[in-house]
């Protein structure tokens, strides 16, 4: 069918009316229905045991980076299932809609679902991914109590949180873009998207961004101000320098998104003329701008998940890091080569031999560095007395899985061959191929490694390895079809298809996503099962894998200053460091310790943001100048609150201490 | 990179580093400023040269006139923040260069090999 | 520094600062917030871009030269170039405890804030109201949005002013005041740059175009 024609805009509502739900698409009705009995039961649960008192004050109005880094992974997590529930329509899709049939979707429905998949699985899902485990670990790698603006890290949580709402909102009210995940104009522009599912788009992105750039100015600066005496830049763990370059991409790129999306935007809302075909503007403008933010995007999910796997490796290969010196330039190399590569996400628009040339070298370029990195963590290896633990696993699977995806990449930067493979499924199995291979595998090797640092007990073994497998083979099965498929020339984004003989290979790729949904259950049976079994798992250590760095010197789960007294730094790999000096951990002399206060008004101000993005996609005016001031007002508001801080006092101290001095004494 | 960038971890019960201004920077900030705005502005309103000849020369002063600006009054010197003020600075000119002149040689190529019915190549940047 | 650098592995070596004293409130808001401005210029640098990209796509409008007033322009930059000079007074004020003169300071900045908010308000509707407003082509599009842009944040900054001159007159001089009076001036100085490219690109180049 075909999207509605723009209705008349009201003064009091806007262009919102019943007409905006989508009751003719018995397939969200459905999801409706489930969602809100979901949501009431969880409501009612929260009700019944009494836990809002308990949220509040614990979780959504905390300012400690190891609960909001706890409250990224589980936006994260939601956004993943929502991300991956739109993989698999598409797969269905795909592999029904063959011989005359015209599948399950109509049009109008698998553009916003292939768009809402791109949106949700790189802002929402990996972007609070990364995010979280830099706020989890990063302060704590470094010997920090907080991180340096523990206020601005909570407005950042419930910036992306904002963000991740409106696009879900858009639903179940009103549409999502239909436009790919880019919203390359004209077609995101007001002439060919009359509807407000761009809107949703724009104001989620420019939300979330908020978010992110913010916890990007964060983490830099907690990374240059706060590390323990001791770690010069030379001595701080991988992870951190990766988070460090990371967070460095996302101050230096993320402007880039949000002043191209406010331009979008001023064309849809007042007809200016930036990306139009008219008077002037220029589409292939907005492509050109968009991916000088996009392609350091991609960098910024994958080098933490770099720092990831080089601390897994050395860890679980009982020796240092090799090569820890070129693993650090090798990253530093990739931040800054990743600003002069953007055109080659669109060699094909024409830009002519001597810029493609340009860029198609820079891009071959950045697989020096990669390459390096790789074989520092083979040579860390070698030799090493590998424990195949769960991490390490992933980290296995991950080399043999992103060489691949790396070697494509490659492939597709030769401007020749990427006129024949642009746009293809080749194309989409390649970034899936790193992506999946790079920045999934390296999550779940840091959720794999780090729980027990959260939680105090290990991830169940049995329902992991069942996940890995399930994970490893379902990608290899449902991504290597459509390398063929683009090779033979089908184009991303197909609704329907006409040549039956392709009907296999999407078969195939429709059964291998089936086998990852197989491998995202086990992985949720794992945290159930490991929760259940939490006594058994249990680890009093606070270093079940005979770690390296800092953030296995403290207990686990870390108290809420992290460290009594910060660690004085030798050497790289600090706490292998400290333990072959025969550490010893201080058992008195507790002081106060000064830490910040918790606070509502990022919620709060967030929530303002919200109703803000919501009343301006629908053109509700007046309540978009209400929002608007009173999110201007609250900060301002906010900013006369100087008393921001407190102290733990110096017997809670102690008391904390020496409970985990007890501990320690029963686990020896 | 700072050879030791961590040392004022320890000694936290100093105040907090803050540039020190003087009446003598700022005077001189805003005379500098002064002659470097109104040059350009009389370049271009007088016209004593050619129009490439005032674009350079105007284009230069603005480049001079942003440095005076960020050492009177921005107090910007390669101490601060342990050198951190200004290596993100540095890195900032690095990426708005990379991302201006790369835009305008990109965008170039694509209006003079996309936009056929553009002949007026004059007003191409 | 209380950190014992020994290296060798054998000698007894400090493990934890036993003797520490916490950071100074705020140690890292400087240069947090000039990261941000870094940030801030980046979005700066995408409106030049555009406008360097789009500025000579008049679509057979009305060109820099046919609408550009460079008196009025002359005038706008003398105050911020004033409002710069009477920032910096206001800091030294702050530097020799005098909160009632660096209130005034602040004020006087603030006025010459809203002089220039004023005359570009006027540049504005002047030129929508001959007809070239932002829709009537690429060119004055991302002329509008970039200068438009630069204005917001001078609002910004005037409101900005005016609520850290009610925080000096409620607390003093006190240690975060004196932060925050040091991070204006860098936005309030930021904007001066920013301002020192837009007047050279857009409107003198502009003109000679």
């Amino acid at each position: 069918m075909t999207p509605h024609p723009a209705p008349e805009a009201g003064p009091f509502l806007g262009k919102l009316s019943l007409d905006a739900l989508p009751l003719h698409e018995p397939i969200l009705v459905v999801t409706f229905a489930i969602v809100v009995i979901g949501g009431l039961g969880v409501l009612a649960a929260i009700t019944k045991y009494r836990l809002w008192g308990w949220l509040w004050r614990d979780w959504f109005t905390t300012v400690d980076h190891k609960r909001i880094g706890i409250m990224y992974m589980i936006l994260g997590l939601i956004m993943f299932l929502r991300g991956f529930a739109d993989a698999i329509m598409m797969r269905l899709q795909q592999v029904w809609a063959f011989n005359g049939s015209e599948g399950y979707l109509n049009a109008h429905h698998y553009d916003q679902v292939f768009t809402a998949h791109g949106v949700i699985m790189i802002f929402f899902v990996a972007m609070p991914f990364i995010t979280g485990l830099m706020n989890y670990m990063v302060p704590l790698q470094i010997g920090a109590r907080d991180v340096s603006f523990p206020f601005l890290n909570n407005f950042s949580f419930w910036m992306t949180t904002a963000g991740a709402v409106l696009c879900m909102i858009s639903l179940f009210i009103g549409e999502f873009a239909q436009t790919g995940w880019l919203a390359y104009p004209p077609l995101s522009g007001i002439a060919y998207s009359p509807n407000v599912g761009v809107d949703y788009y724009i104001w989620s992105l420019q939300i979330a961004g908020v978010g992110t750039t913010l916890s990007g100015i964060n983490l830099i600066v907690t990374i240059l101000k706060l590390r323990a005496p001791g770690m010069g830049l030379m001595k701080m763990p991988v992870f951190t320098w990766t988070s460090l370059c990371s967070n460095i991409l996302i101050v230096a790129s993320f402007p880039i998104l949000t002043a191209t999306l406010v331009l979008l935007s001023l064309d849809r809302y007042i007809g200016t003329n930036f990306f139009t075909n008219d008077l002037g503007g220029s589409p292939m403008m907005y492509v050109n701008l968009i991916w000088i933010w996009g392609h350091p995007e991609v960098y910024i999910l994958i080098l933490p998940l770099f720092g990831v796997f080089s601390e897994v490796t050395s860890t679980f290969s009982g020796k240092k890091l090799f090569g820890y010196t070129s693993m650090v330039y090798a990253t530093v190399v990739i931040t800054i080569l990743s600003y002069i590569v953007w055109l080659h996400h669109f060699f094909t628009m024409g830009s002519g031999a001597s810029v493609n040339s340009f860029f198609g070298i820079t891009t071959m370029v950045i697989s020096i560095p990669t390459g390096a990195k790789l074989f520092n963590w083979l040579f860390t290896m070698y030799r090493g007395r590998i424990r195949f633990e769960l991490p390490m696993m992933w980290t296995i699977a991950f080399m043999l899985t992103f060489v691949v995806g790396g070697m494509t990449g490659v492939l597709l930067a030769v401007p020749p061959a990427d006129f024949v493979l642009h746009n293809s499924l080749f194309l989409i199995a390649h970034f899936h191929n790193v992506i999946i291979g790079g920045v999934l595998f390296g999550l779940f090797a840091a959720i794999n490694y780090w729980w027990p640092k959260a939680f105090g007990f290990k991830l169940d073994v049995f329902w992991g390895k069942i996940s890995f497998w399930c994970w490893v083979v379902g990608f290899w099965l449902a991504f290597m079809p459509l390398y063929i498929l683009g090779l033979m020339g089908v184009t991303r984004r197909m609704r329907v298809f006409d040549d039956p003989s392709l009907q296999i290979w999407f078969a195939i790729a429709a059964f291998g996503a089936l086998v990852i949904a197989a491998g995202i259950g086990a992985m949720l049976v794992q945290f159930a099962v490991s929760i259940w079994k939490r006594k058994e798992l249990v680890d009093e250590s606070g270093d079940p894998w005979n770690g390296r760095t800092l953030e296995w010197a403290t207990s686990s789960p870390p108290p809420d200053y992290n460290f009594a007294f910060t660690p004085v730094i030798h050497d790289l790999d600090a706490w292998y460091d400290m333990k072959k000096r025969g550490h010893q951990r201080p058992v008195g002399g507790f002081r106060d310790i000064h830490m910040p206060s918790n606070t509502g008004a990022g919620i709060i101000l967030a929530g303002f943001s919200l109703v803000m993005g919501f009343a301006l996609v629908w053109h509700i005016w007046w309540l978009a100048a209400v929002s608007f001031a009173a999110t201007v007002f609250g900060a301002i508001y906010q900013t006369f609150n100087y008393k921001r801080d407190f102290h733990i006092p110096a017997a809670t101290v102690v008391e904390v201490e020496d409970a985990r001095t007890r501990q320690l004494a029963a686990g020896a | 990179m700072s050879a030791d960038p961590h040392h004022h971890a320890a000694d936290g019960h100093h105040e907090i580093e803050m540039p020190h201004a003087s009446m003598r920077d700022y005077v001189i900030g805003f005379v500098l400023s002064v002659i470097l705005t109104a040059i350009p502005f009389w370049l271009v309103m007088e016209r004593p040269f050619s129009n490439g000849a005032t674009a350079a020369i105007i284009m230069i002063f603005a480049a001079v006139q942003i440095v005076v600006h960020m050492v009177f009054f921005l107090h910007m010197t390669p101490k601060a923040e342990d050198g951190w003020s200004l290596t993100s600075l540095v890195f900032t000119v690095i990426v708005v260069v990379i991302m201006l002149a790369g835009s305008l040689w990109v965008m170039h190529h694509l209006n003079t090999n996309m936009m056929p019915q553009v002949h007026d190549t004059s007003q191409l940047p | 520094m209380s950190a014992t650098t020994t290296t060798a592995a054998d000698e007894p070596v400090q493990f934890y600062d036993l003797d520490e004293h916490a950071h100074p409130e705020g140690h890292s808001t400087m240069l947090g917030f000039w990261i941000y401005l870094m940030s801030d210029c980046l979005i700066f640098a995408i409106l030049f871009a555009c406008f360097g990209v789009l500025g000579g796509n008049y679509a057979a409008g009305p060109a820099p030269k046919d609408l550009f007033d460079l008196n009025l322009i002359a005038l706008n930059t003398a105050m911020l170039l004033f409002s710069s000079i009477t920032y910096g007074f206001a800091v030294l004020q702050m530097q020799q405890g005098n909160v009632r003169g660096t209130q005034i300071w602040l004020a006087v900045t603030g006025l010459f804030g809203l002089g220039f908010l004023g005359i570009e308000l006027y540049e504005f509707h002047h030129l929508i109201e001959i007809g070239a407003t932002p829709q009537r082509s690429a060119f004055l599009s991302s002329f509008f949005t970039l200068v438009g842009t630069h204005g917001l944040h001078v609002t910004f900054g005037v409101i900005w002013l005016v609520t850290l001159m009610v925080q000096l007159g409620k607390h003093g001089l006190i240690a975060a005041n004196k932060r925050r009076v040091m991070c204006l001036s860098m936005f309030w100085h930021f904007l001066d740059v920013i301002w020192i490219g837009v007047f050279t690109i857009v409107y003198l180049m502009g003109v000679l175009r």
